[in-house]
């Protein structure tokens, strides 16, 4: 008698609900044109940046020159920072500091606004490869303005592995079981394809982001071989600092920003670009296409862009600045950090870097049988479960 | 209001009861059904949606296309049983570490020893969930606290750090407390004269304890493996900052898909696991009398 | 008698105090580092620095969380108030279709993961097109405090006698006179507990906040953000050594609170505290 009554209770609610269920409506898109100035600034600022890029060192004098209060939300992987843009109908952040893999999706999927380089004076400064690269520029339309860009190098504990390592085989190496680390994103997948690209020639990969089935599946098993020897996919870059320092690791792939951590913390570590090469990212900061906060974004993508700022932050994290005035500012704040880093020379250095890009269908070479990014992430999931 | 108008309105209620309980579950209800309830159906109804990979909108058309995946792909099966498996060997922990312990301050703590347990059970309420967990990975790393203590009494080390044996005790920390107080609230409930019965008929400790007072606990029990287990079922925090390369947990794949894939109809079939773990805990819970434990 | 005998008492001593010791061990860790002069945690502690307070002190940012925390915690609060009260008046007084179903309704945004609950309240604002912001969180917060108020004061109805108000309105008291003069004060510390275990249910939420919060940080995000960043983070150390001070105030003044209705070897009655303590708490991640 009771259940029976309380079986009664919830189908009422749920019919009651049932009535009121009806498809929802899309969100509605909006035209915002290109801005031709940079009015007052409005207060605030909300970015998506990645983990290091919203440093109090710069941050600070930037909101005392201006007024505009920075909001950072840190996010570790490209798949994050779309999904952040596009959250709230895209009006709940103003700027993404996107990577290549996530610009062009922010703007097929209308998440990001055009925006004006003549309001950025030190656009003129940046190398030519990233005045327009064709992951922020469409149709000669400018969705963003170019940042920084970097690596992903190979983190090596200098103590305890032994020698030191020169190719990408050393994290799949059986060697070091239980004491690697790799980044836990799908995008993982075109570092197992560009070390196999050298590796395992017949399968015929050129480019890391453009694999076909079987490519796709060879880099796959060879993770799946790995899986045995990660101690922790990593999600935050403070994840893997501490997985070195406390031992659990030994070797990984890591942003230069850890290493720099790390050596700040005295762990003894180094860093290397192996000889197969690697993947890297180039960022662009991107403006929102509802943003609240324009006038702000403006600022502060205009403040990010100076040399000093670009030197700072190149430093700090371990990256190239994309504006070639930063070289002399970089070397005042430490010595030798312009030539490490290809500051003053950065075009061969430039196209030995495979960028992030997002995997389409589209192989670029009148092909389109290459796994798109959606089959990448269910891969990864099979790999990491 | 004046006077007599308050007077003739409530006794005018009060000859109606009927419109006074409605006005009183007009509120909650309203609130639960609308905001809650409406949210939880249109979640799980959009399970039978699915997204557009490139540019992340949901297609309204029905398909059993996500769990179809979930059947088919052994990942997400290997996901699943190990988000329960833990789960349940949590709770069994969280049990036999708790019972004790409330036993203790339940029947032979002074009144003033109770209230320093009682305050003290609470504050780790109090601290941060997520900087507890965060003190255990330093307690759990190789060159950690147990490391070192274990190496300072010889015993060698262990490598836990980062795996699911490190999730495994750490769920047993954090949800201790919640394991703790209901059953504490049972135990006291239970009459000194039923023990003391038990006894004069004859039954030793062990004896009386399995027969006469761990029934009358057992709703207390329940109610705290309801929060044990359901907590531990939908973490996704925990397995992410202590957990290492083999500790995906559903809340993982679920936080996965809404806030880094935006694909919310994969996330809400998956989710529909957990949901429907919980509910039938939740039924069998009630008959075992947990509620009115809670 | 059960664990009267020497040995059983002692047994269980001990084990009560190395369950102490476990709850917190961990404890003392967090309090311990925020004296960290380094960024990274590693044992043993490289020294003893205070550096970190004063810089947490001038941290903006740190005051915003914290003061939206206790903003959202103090709104969600009240309205689990009066929503949980309302529910145990109908639930305890009256007698009406799905009554049996309400306990359980209830007690679904806890007892469902929190990531459910995030999600679903996560389409509501989406689907409602609401800006993400302090009402959503407080929204989202209210929902799963409802419980907790609920429970206590239908607990304290439970063992009152609804004569008692009769006699009050025979005595010509109209209903809201007697809900305030003969009603309230009966449920008063009740509501009260369960208040302060509402809020702090929601000052430690993280889950359900993750997604119904827009830019804005309360506490708990924003520690989750720094750990993530690894910057600054014996600053966390010191904003959570702060909170567990400060918190000592309203852990001890639920337990004067509800000291004469439970927990304490009455032998009597339903004690309220730990069914609400265990009922509300359970939301926290």
């Amino acid at each position: 008698m009771r259940l029976a009554k309380m079986d009664w209770a919830l189908a009422a609610i749920l019919g009651v609900m049932a009535i009121g269920v009806s498809a929802c409506g899309s969100s509605s898109s909006s035209t915002s044109s290109v801005a031709t100035k940079i009015g007052n600034g409005e207060g605030q600022l909300n970015l998506v940046a990645w983990e290091g890029y919203a440093q109090p060192e710069w941050v600070k004098p930037f909101e005392a020159a201006t007024g505009c209060q920075v909001h950072a939300k840190y996010a570790g992987s490209s798949d994050e920072m779309v999904t952040l843009m596009r959250q709230g109908g895209g009006s709940t952040y103003d700027m993404v500091s996107a990577s290549g893999d996530a610009s062009l999706r922010l703007i097929s999927g209308g998440n990001v606004a055009a925006m004006n380089v003549n309001l950025v004076p030190e656009w003129k400064n940046f190398i030519p490869q990233l005045q327009s690269p064709s992951h922020n520029t469409v149709n000669g339309v400018h969705y963003g303005i170019s940042l920084q860009w970097g690596p992903n190098v190979l983190l090596y504990n200098s103590s305890k592995v032994k020698p030191t390592p020169t190719s990408w085989e050393s994290i799949y190496n059986p060697k070091y079981r239980g004491a690697v680390t790799v980044p836990a994103n799908p995008i993982q997948i075109a570092d197992a394809a560009l070390y196999l690209s050298k590796a395992q020639p017949s399968l015929g990969i050129t480019d890391p982001y453009e694999l076909t089935e079987a490519q796709l599946n060879a880099a796959v098993a060879l993770l799946k071989q790995q899986r045995p020897l990660v101690k922790k996919y990593w999600t935050a870059a403070a994840d893997e600092v501490e997985l070195f320092k406390n031992g659990d690791a030994v070797i990984g792939a890591a942003w230069p920003l850890q290493t720099n951590n790390l050596q700040a913390d005295k762990v003894p570590v180094g860093e290397l670009i192996p000889a197969q090469g690697a993947t890297g990212w180039a960022d662009t900061w991107m403006l929102a296409a509802h943003a609240k906060h324009p006038n702000c974004a403006y600022k502060w993508v205009n403040w990010v862009s100076t040399p000093k700022v670009q030197a700072e932050q190149a430093i700090s994290f371990g990256e190239t600045p994309a504006n070639t005035k930063a070289c002399p500012f970089m070397e005042q704040i430490k010595k030798g950090s312009c030539p490490k880093y290809h500051a003053n020379a950065p075009s061969a250095y430039f196209e030995s870097i495979k960028f992030w890009k997002t995997p389409v269908k589209n192989c670029g070479n009148g092909k389109t049988d290459c796994m798109d990014y959606s089959v990448w992430q269910k891969k990864w999931t099979e790999v990491t479960a | 209001m004046n006077a007599t108008a308050r007077s003739r309105a409530s006794a005018a209620l009060f000859r109606r009861p009927w419109l006074r309980a409605a006005l009183l579950l007009s509120g909650p209800t309203a609130w639960f059904v609308l905001i809650y309830l409406g949210a939880l159906f249109l979640l799980f109804l959009s399970a039978l949606w699915s997204v557009d990979s490139f540019s992340g909108k949901i297609v309204h058309s029905w398909t059993f296309s996500n769990f179809e995946t979930l059947f088919n792909v052994p990942a997400y099966r290997t996901i699943a049983l190990r988000t329960i498996g833990i789960a349940a060997a949590v709770t069994v922990t969280d049990i036999l570490l708790a019972v004790p312990f409330a036993f203790f301050a339940a029947r032979i703590a002074s009144k003033r020893l109770q209230a320093v347990l009682f305050v003290a059970v609470l504050i780790p309420l109090w601290s941060s969930y997520l900087v507890r967990v965060f003190a255990w990975r330093l307690i759990l790393a190789k060159d950690g606290v147990l490391n070192w203590a274990l190496g300072q009494i010889g015993l060698g080390s262990v490598n836990i750090g980062y795996s699911n044996w490190a999730m495994w005790i750490v769920f047993t920390y954090v949800w201790l407390p919640f394991m703790i107080l209901p059953v504490w609230a049972s135990i006291e409930r239970v009459p000194d004269s039923l023990i003391e019965a038990s006894a004069d008929l004859g039954a030793r400790g062990w004896r009386s304890f399995r027969l006469v007072l761990l029934p009358l606990i057992l709703p207390g029990i329940v109610a705290g493996s309801i929060f044990t287990f359901s907590l531990t079922l939908g973490d996704f925090i925990t397995p992410t900052l202590v957990g290492g390369a083999g500790s995906t947990f559903i809340g993982n794949v679920v936080y996965q898909e809404v806030g880094i894939s935006n694909n919310v109809p994969f996330a809400a079939a998956f989710a529909t696991i957990p949901l429907v773990v919980m509910g039938i805990y939740l039924l069998v819970a009630r008959r075992l009398g947990a509620f009115e434990a809670l | 008698m059960i664990g009267t005998g020497r040995w059983s008492r002692v047994a269980l001593a001990v084990w009560a105090a190395l369950i102490m010791l476990f709850l917190f061990f961990p404890i003392v860790i967090i309090m311990l580092y925020a004296f960290n002069p380094s960024n990274v945690q590693s044992w043993p502690l490289s020294g003893f620095s205070t550096r970190w307070f004063s810089s947490t002190w001038h941290n903006t940012e740190v005051r915003q969380a914290l003061w939206l925390s206790v903003r959202a915690g103090l709104l969600a609060t009240a309205i689990a108030m009066v929503l949980g009260t309302m529910a145990a008046f109908a639930v305890d007084r009256f007698r009406f279709f799905g009554r049996e179903a309400v306990s359980l309704v209830l007690v679904l945004p806890i007892a469902l993961p929190g990531i459910i609950t995030g999600m679903a309240l996560n389409s509501f604002i989406s689907f409602n097109s609401l800006t993400f912001s302090l009402l959503t969180i407080v929204i989202g917060h209210a929902t799963f405090c409802i419980v907790t108020v609920y429970n206590n004061v239908l607990a304290r109805l439970r063992r009152t006698q609804s004569s008692l108000v009769e006699a009050s309105m025979d005595l010509g008291a109209d209903g809201w006179q007697t809900f305030r003069f003969v009603t309230l004060p009966m449920i008063a510390t009740a509501l009260v507990a369960g208040g302060l275990l509402a809020f702090a249910l929601s000052f430690d939420e993280i889950v359900v906040t993750t997604f119904t919060a827009g830019a804005q940080n309360t506490l708990p995000i924003w520690i989750f953000a720094h750990i993530r960043n690894g910057q600054q983070l014996p600053q966390v150390n010191v904003v959570v050594l702060f909170v567990i001070l400060i918190s000592l105030i309203p852990v001890a003044l639920a337990q004067r609170l509800t000291r004469d209705t439970g927990m304490l070897r009455s032998g009597a009655q339903a004690p309220d505290a730990g069914a609400a303590a265990a009922a509300g708490a359970g939301g926290a991640p």
